[in-house]
């Protein structure tokens, strides 16, 4: 009975590092940052809101133990994003490389400010030289009078 | 003259816009295309579900038109697509293929027994690197490779008859030629 007890507590001081057996910490810091850094780059396809770094799914489980085999297998980050690429296209990176096919969705918004400002300052270039003209055609005669009524307006 | 342009730059763009909005929300983002399309399938050895002492390699298989039909026991969407399957089996026009991704041998045995074996033949893939290679993201997974062993369609989730009729069957007749 005794023994039991004791195996209970000793089961349940140990636990911790059983549990912590998932996240085994890598010997080499520079690796690890590697690692991080790479699994927080890519999409786990499963749960897509989510990188392979975050996500709990079976599948991110995989491609983080594939982006360690091949770490330690030599692979520099590029090849190894690129493995993931040429498997599960583009959507695969967190976050977008810029190339020919989404250069726009870069430049896009910045192409619309600049036509957006263009049309402005003409609208407001237009409106300015229509109320110049505006005030060119009534004459001294009609502000007089236009001042006249006013004030007349006023007394009543 | 901007006062006459203007307001047709704006219907436009709005139209263009719309345009994408209509196409683009009737997309289901979980439905990813696959980079494999029109490449070569990978190349793989898995030892058969059945026999392990039998290998299988899609290089066998080159001047078929044939389906790759990624399954698992523990899927339950397999489940639905499993008796359309069964149904092209016993028709027998393609050559179905089973990949059994990260499952236990004796419970897909199992599932199989309870269900109908509509494979040729399946392949065990324990670790799901094969499943890797192909770019799968979630079972079921099927994709039509063709006479020269090229990835031609990949359909996510299960087939419905639906989708059997009107996309896979016509792409694989007219690959058969």
């Amino acid at each position: 009975m005794k023994i039991k007890a004791l195996l209970f507590v000793c089961a349940l001081i140990f636990a911790p590092w059983v549990m912590a057996d998932e996240a085994k910490p890598l010997e080499d810091p520079e690796i690890k940052e590697r690692f991080k850094h790479l699994a927080s780059e890519l999409r786990c396809l499963k749960c897509q809101n989510q990188t392979i770094w975050d996500s709990k799914a079976g599948l991110a489980d995989d491609l983080r133990k594939q982006i360690r085999t091949q770490i330690y297998a030599g692979k520099s980050d590029d090849e190894i994003v690129q493995f993931m690429v040429d498997r599960y296209g583009d959507f695969v990176r967190y976050k977008p490389a810029v190339d020919a096919k989404n250069l726009f969705l870069w430049i896009g918004p910045f192409i619309f400010m600049l036509v957006g400002g263009l049309i402005l300052v003409r609208y407001i270039k237009i409106r300015r030289a229509q109320s110049s003209e505006a005030e060119d055609i009534i004459s001294e005669e009609d502000h007089l009078r236009a001042k006249e009524i006013l004030e007349q307006g006023g007394d009543k | 003259m901007s006062r006459r342009i203007l307001p047709i730059v704006v219907v436009v763009v709005f139209a263009v816009m719309m345009g994408f909005f209509y196409k683009g929300l009737q997309l289901d983002p979980q439905k990813l295309p696959s980079a494999l399309i029109d490449k070569p399938a990978p190349a793989f050895h898995l030892p058969q579900l059945h026999d392990v002492s039998k290998s299988f390699s899609p290089e066998e298989m080159k001047g078929k038109v044939w389906l790759l039909n990624v399954w698992a026991s523990w899927c339950a969407a397999c489940r639905s697509e499993h008796p359309l399957f069964m149904q092209l089996a016993r028709k027998g026009d393609f050559p179905i293929y089973g990949l059994n991704y990260k499952d236990q041998r004796p419970d897909a045995m199992q599932w199989l027994k309870q269900l109908g074996d509509p494979y040729i033949a399946s392949f065990s893939d324990l670790e799901g690197n094969v499943g890797i290679d192909f770019g799968v993201y979630g079972v079921p997974e099927t994709f039509l490779i063709d006479k020269q062993g090229v990835i031609r369609y990949k359909h996510v989730g299960p087939v419905s008859r639906k989708d059997w009729i009107e996309v896979i069957e016509p792409k694989m007749k007219e690959l058969n030629g």
